[in-house]
């Protein structure tokens, strides 16, 4: 452990990456135990996880987000070392510097898309920038339904509302997992555009998982699991 | 934003659950406060208006029903007695004051009472308007009274027989005439038409002259009663005595030598108060097990929201929120649903009061006062707010063993 970290440190002290992981592994419950290779991504630029479905892809997003403790192995996420934060610590960074974009879409349902957003930037630390929510939504095309209700709102919608929470609050790095996978061949490519477009304009890093070939060529790094 | 406004977005998210809780908290305060407030202000009244007189002496019958009679006026009277009788009491060492009373009529519910002057000076009752009787059929009138009629200084009303509005048998012929309105002083005065005791007893001389015109098989009876009138009845003797070795000896000697019955108005209250005080504990008792059940559907509802929302919770973890913070925001929800609980409980106990008030002002004219919050109001409120936030506490236990990676990952 003690080697690993020294190795550690004169690996990255050279360059800061965005996200770089070393021998990372993960135990599941039943003792199963999982590999991962190592991955990196220089800021501003993304990265491709590809691999069928069952090899821990989505696993690798929670051990990237600090949802799960990783059992060997070291992961750092813009210049922080996962493993070196608190459970209260990690909930901060994580509420910062990390924006999630689920395959399923999660919202809370009791609040509408506007409330929804103001949300996503209140915690951890409360910005509230309304310019950042006016212009977002305008170029998701969900402008006209900020009053809506989001149990209301087509799948589409949905979708769009769903990559918005994941980078309204300007993430260091977006996790996207399977994003386009519930979706015709039309609108995977406007997803991929459109998380590239906003990526860029927030300088995020997006880190993308899928099991969806067509995504293949829209990325020039990819890893496959 | 706030949490609380997510707290107060999720509380309402779900009416049913919302309603059935409130519902609760809102019968048990209500209860509560209404009984509390009711007692009190039952006993206060009470206290206050036997406070000028110790004892008071009348006809044989029930001492409670006296008291209820002839000082609180609410009650009918238990018969009369001789003015010869009660004479040797009036002069009597150990007595301060005693004023005679008498009445038997109203006009439109509220009780004309035949009394000496004297009887003003006990209840502190000043004139805000004319003057004080001093003819037979000349008046002050109570504030409330006043009030409520309409009565001003020149007035003439014609009573009517017996102590409800509903009796027609009226005295017409002899009216009575307003002198004066007394300033309100809190107390059974207000709700009174004061005359001297002559008005009674020439309003009733005259009636029974009447009967006794009409009705020839009563001729006897009646002619009886005439000799009773004219050895002068009133109805009772308000007694307050100089020294308490009074209190001691008179109502015993009285109870025991003489045709006529002593009872102790403080006495007498106690025990009413004391009669009600144990349903008062009843109810409270009925209204806390409401209070404890409402804490159980509270911890109900939020045990299912909180699962129902597990994933919600998963999400806001994920947007950098402690578990510390979710705890807060369902504390927030239950302190929510318990303050808004009390609020509209407390409310609705207080429109009972005053509701109420309408009532017994009409039947026995007595109002009573919608008051602010007191200090044993806020007790329950505390404790109204400890049980929700135990029940919230308890429904929470499943936030601190979330697991946000497998909640996302089952949907």
């Amino acid at each position: 452990m003690q080697l690993s970290c020294i190795y550690f440190y004169l690996y990255f002290c050279e360059n800061i990456q965005m996200v770089k992981t070393l021998n990372l592994a993960y135990a599941y419950e039943n003792g199963e135990e999982l590999k991962f290779p190592n991955i990196e991504v220089s800021p501003g630029k993304h990265l491709l996880v590809i691999g069928p479905s069952g090899v821990g892809k989505t696993t690798l997003l929670y051990l990237l987000a600090g949802l799960l403790p990783p059992l060997r192995g070291i992961i750092s996420v813009a210049g922080t070392e996962l493993n070196s934060l608190t459970r209260k610590e990690m909930d901060k960074f994580r509420g910062n510097y990390i924006g999630l974009v689920f395959q399923q879409y999660y919202f809370i349902k009791s609040l509408n898309v506007s409330d929804n957003l103001r949300l996503r930037q209140s915690f951890p630390k409360n910005t509230n920038d309304t310019q950042r929510r006016h212009e977002l939504t305008e170029r998701l095309g969900l402008k006209d339904y900020l009053d809506e209700k989001v149990a209301t709102l087509s799948q589409g919608q949905q979708q769009r509302l769903s990559i918005a929470l994941g980078l309204i609050h300007r993430p260091k790095i977006i996790l996207a997992d399977e994003p386009t996978s519930n979706l015709d061949d039309v609108n995977c490519v406007k997803v991929i555009d459109l998380l590239k477009e906003e990526a860029e304009i927030c300088k995020s890093s997006l880190l993308i998982i899928t099991h969806d070939l067509r995504v293949m060529s829209h990325f020039q790094n990819q890893v496959m699991l | 934003m706030k949490l609380s406004y997510l707290a107060y977005r999720n509380m309402v998210s779900k009416p049913l659950n919302l309603l059935l809780s409130l519902l609760l908290l809102l019968l048990s305060v209500s209860l509560v406060t209404f009984v509390l407030q009711l007692s009190k202000q039952l006993g206060g009244q009470l206290n206050k208006n036997i406070a000028p007189f110790d004892m008071v002496v009348g006809a044989k019958g029930s001492p409670l029903q006296l008291v209820l009679s002839s000082v609180l006026h609410v009650d009918a009277p238990t018969g009369n007695i001789k003015l010869k009788e009660v004479a040797t009491l009036q002069k009597h060492p150990f007595i301060q004051t005693a004023i005679p009373v008498s009445y038997g009529d109203n006009y439109k519910g509220y009780r004309i009472l035949g009394t000496e002057v004297g009887y003003l000076d006990q209840y502190n009752a000043q004139l805000v308007d004319g003057k004080l009787y001093k003819k037979p059929f000349e008046v002050v009138a109570g504030s409330t009274v006043a009030q409520k009629l309409g009565l001003k200084v020149g007035d003439n009303f014609i009573s009517s027989h017996g102590l409800a509005s509903s009796s027609n048998e009226a005295h017409e012929e002899h009216p009575f005439l307003i002198k004066g309105i007394l300033k309100s002083t809190g107390t059974v005065v207000d709700q009174l038409l004061i005359t001297p005791l002559e008005s009674i007893w020439e309003a009733h001389d005259h009636g029974e002259d009447e009967h006794h015109e009409e009705d020839d098989d009563r001729t006897e009876e009646a002619e009886v009663l005439k000799e009773h009138d004219v050895e002068k009845e009133i109805t009772s003797l308000l007694i307050k005595f100089k020294s308490p070795l009074g209190m001691v000896q008179l109502p015993r000697f009285i109870n025991e030598n003489t045709s006529m019955q002593a009872a102790l108005p403080g006495f007498e209250v106690q025990r009413l108060i004391g009669l009600l005080g144990s349903g008062v504990q009843t109810i409270n008792g009925i209204a806390l097990v409401i209070l404890l059940v409402s804490g159980l559907s509270i911890f109900i509802s939020l045990l299912k929201t909180i699962r129902e929302r597990r994933q919600e919770l998963a999400l806001l973890r994920i947007y950098g929120l402690r578990t510390g913070q979710l705890l807060w925001l369902a504390l927030l929800e239950g302190g929510f649903l318990a303050i808004i609980g009390f609020l509209s409980g407390w409310l609705v106990g207080r429109l009972g009061i005053w509701g109420l008030s309408h009532y017994t002002q009409n039947s026995y004219g007595y109002a009573l006062q919608v008051p602010g919050p007191d200090m044993v109001e806020l007790l329950l409120l505390a404790l109204t707010l400890a049980i929700a936030l135990m029940a919230t506490l308890f429904a929470s236990c499943s936030i601190f063993k979330l697991n946000v990676a497998k909640t996302l990952s089952d949907a």
